[in-house]
């Protein structure tokens, strides 16, 4: 772990130290050091296998490290923490499923609370807030199967920040999206950022559809991470030394390529089979 | 006029106290496994619900054979094998919890086969295997009605209780996990739930037909709205018509060939979920409806459009 540029330690919304998980006696993190702060848009990058989603669990409180610490507005974390708003990847729901736009988001607010939702005006207006802050009104009563990609992202989104979280997580938003769909939803998690204060960090595989918004990048590789902007992180020396070999960065017409060994070539990422197979089932 | 009447209502079914118990009992069965069925289809649970049916067989059949009713062997059945299907299918995505159930499923039809033989051969009672595998709502024991109405109203009490927490899990269980939801313990409620149901559901139609019971009117209601609390008030009452048409039926029938007789309550029932369940999938969407959807469609591309055009001249 390589830390670049300088932190506070006061009024961070999110602080790891020296995070290490180990599976069946492999190490799928090590060292993992880094803090995020309010209204920080923050890229958590690295190929597949890399141990993002395994990083993502520690900080959701679902998996307990092997060493060191994680704490969310300098509480130790739990799982059910209304300070965290969690977005998974994709919801799979088949058309007919009998759930409206509205009520999967309600479900951000108390879905975790037994008995039936019983209708109040303060909850609706809970939720349209929401919705309109993703810019959901429109479709806000359409059966949530039918729904885009795109538009279950962004009503995904819209539960999360129900609980008024001050960190938002996203697990590889934009994987499943067109171009079109992935540009809307950075920008909307941009402007959540910046305009609310919320400290946001979005797991991907690919770094350049964020290069425009991200104020820092926690590349993860093999395990091993580096923090700070993508001009400090993103550098052959610092990129190999989390790879563990070389690795070559390239920068062509404001895309970022990174290269490593027997010639291949990735928009973003090297897949050195030998390693990545054994990272494998990390993330299981 | 008169003639009608008894034509639809064949004379005394006003008065018999069997169809005034059938039509209680058919009425609480309906409820639960409608409600429950809601559930099971947005969970894509439908196989584990057939096999609790054939689960709960195999108990009745056991209990048959002891003399004791065949609702506690229903339940008990279905409860533990339904436990030991959530258990061993635990962390397997749908494909593998499938198998498992199927495995179990297997085995437990054959024991199933071995107590329905005992039952025939070694009790004096007769019928044994069709009134546990088709149901025997006219021949209900009267002092176990009580007892169906009571575990009826505590599974969907139980099932109100877990509804959100239930609800979030079937969408997705990280999601579910991340809000602090214990979704294995919902999970396995739910599969409680679900046993209930079945086990109350086969008493009316048999072991080998609930799942029409809890798949049915469940699977008709989804297609009928989008609201998930709309959809279980939808299909309980499918489920309760259906009933109470079938039992109305299979009262009228004693006077069908061959007379004296009467036709298995099982048979209406079913084909009437079937009937509702083929109107809805064919059914015309209301105009205006359609107008709607269509205009909402075409302003979404124009607004596509129009970005696009602005993206291109700028």
């Amino acid at each position: 772990m390589m830390e670049i540029t300088q932190r506070g330690s006061h009024g961070d919304v999110l602080t790891l130290k020296d995070v290490h998980v180990q599976f069946h006696n492999r190490l799928v993190l090590q060292h993992i050091e880094f803090a995020i702060q309010p209204g920080e848009f923050v890229g958590l990058i690295g190929p597949n296998g890399a141990g993002k989603t395994t990083l993502l669990k520690v900080i959701l409180g679902l998996l307990t490290p092997n060493r060191g610490s994680v704490t969310v507005d300098g509480l130790p974390v739990k799982h059910g923490n209304p300070l965290v708003g969690y977005v998974p990847q994709k919801i799979h729901l088949e058309p007919d499923t009998p759930l409206r736009a509205r009520d999967l988001v309600a479900l951000g607010l108390d879905g975790h609370r037994w008995g039936i939702p019983l209708p109040s005006r303060s909850r609706r207006e809970k939720v349209d807030e929401v919705l309109r802050a993703v810019d959901a009104l429109d479709f806000a009563d359409a059966p949530v199967g039918r729904l885009s990609g795109g538009e279950q992202q962004r009503l995904l989104i819209a539960q999360a920040l129900l609980t008024q979280p001050k960190l938002l997580l996203l697990d590889e938003p934009l994987s499943n999206l067109d171009i079109r769909s992935a540009h809307e939803v950075v920008r909307l998690v941009s402007s959540i950022a910046q305009n609310q204060g919320i400290a946001v960090l979005l797991v991907a595989h690919d770094m350049n559809p964020l290069l425009g918004v991200m104020d820092k990048i926690v590349y993860l590789a093999a395990g091993n991470a580096a923090i700070g902007t993508v001009d400090e992180v993103v550098q052959n020396e610092v990129l190999s030394r989390l790879y563990g070999y070389d690795v070559e960065v390239i920068r062509v017409r404001g895309r970022i390529l990174v290269v490593g060994g027997n010639n291949e070539v990735s928009t973003d990422l090297l897949q050195p089979t030998q390693h990545l197979d054994s990272m494998g089932g990390a993330t299981d | 006029m008169k003639k009608l009447l008894h034509v639809l209502f064949a004379p005394g079914f006003f008065t018999n106290a069997s169809v005034g118990h059938a039509v209680l009992v058919g009425a609480v069965v309906a409820i639960i496994s409608g409600v429950v069925g809601v559930f099971v289809v947005i969970r894509g649970q439908s196989y584990l619900g057939h096999a609790l049916g054939d689960f709960g067989a195999t108990g009745a059949s056991a209990t048959f054979l002891f003399g004791l009713a065949t609702l506690w062997g229903f339940l008990g059945a279905g409860v533990i094998s339904g436990a030991g299907s959530d258990v061993l299918g635990h962390g397997h995505r749908r494909r593998g919890r499938d198998v498992t159930t199927g495995v179990i499923h297997a085995l437990v039809m054959g024991i199933g086969a071995l107590l329905l033989y005992f039952d025939t051969t070694m009790t004096n009672v007769t019928g044994a295997p069709e009134t546990i595998l088709f149901g025997s709502i006219f021949v209900f024991d009267p002092s176990l009605v009580p007892v169906v109405v009571v575990l009826g109203v505590l599974t969907l009490l139980f099932l109100l209780i877990l509804y959100r927490p239930l609800l979030l899990s079937s969408l997705d269980a990280d999601l579910a996990k991340a809000r602090g939801i214990p979704v294995r313990w919902v999970s396995f409620f739910f599969m409680c739930c679900m046993a209930m149901a079945v086990a109350q559901s086969s008493l009316v139609i048999g072991a080998l037909l609930s799942t029409a019971l809890l798949i049915g009117p469940a699977a008709t209601a989804v297609r009928l709205t989008k609201r998930t609390s709309l959809a279980m008030v939808w299909s309980a009452t499918i489920g309760i018509a259906a009933t109470w048409l079938g039992i109305l039926l299979a009262y009228d029938s004693y006077d069908w060939p061959p007379v004296g007789r009467g036709w298995p309550v099982s048979f209406f029932v079913t084909s009437l979920i079937l009937l509702f369940y083929l109107v809805s999938r064919f059914r015309l969407r209301h105009p205006l409806t359609v107008a709607r959807e269509t205009q909402t469609e075409s302003r979404r591309k124009e607004a596509i459009r129009h970005e696009y055009s602005v993206e291109r001249h700028s």
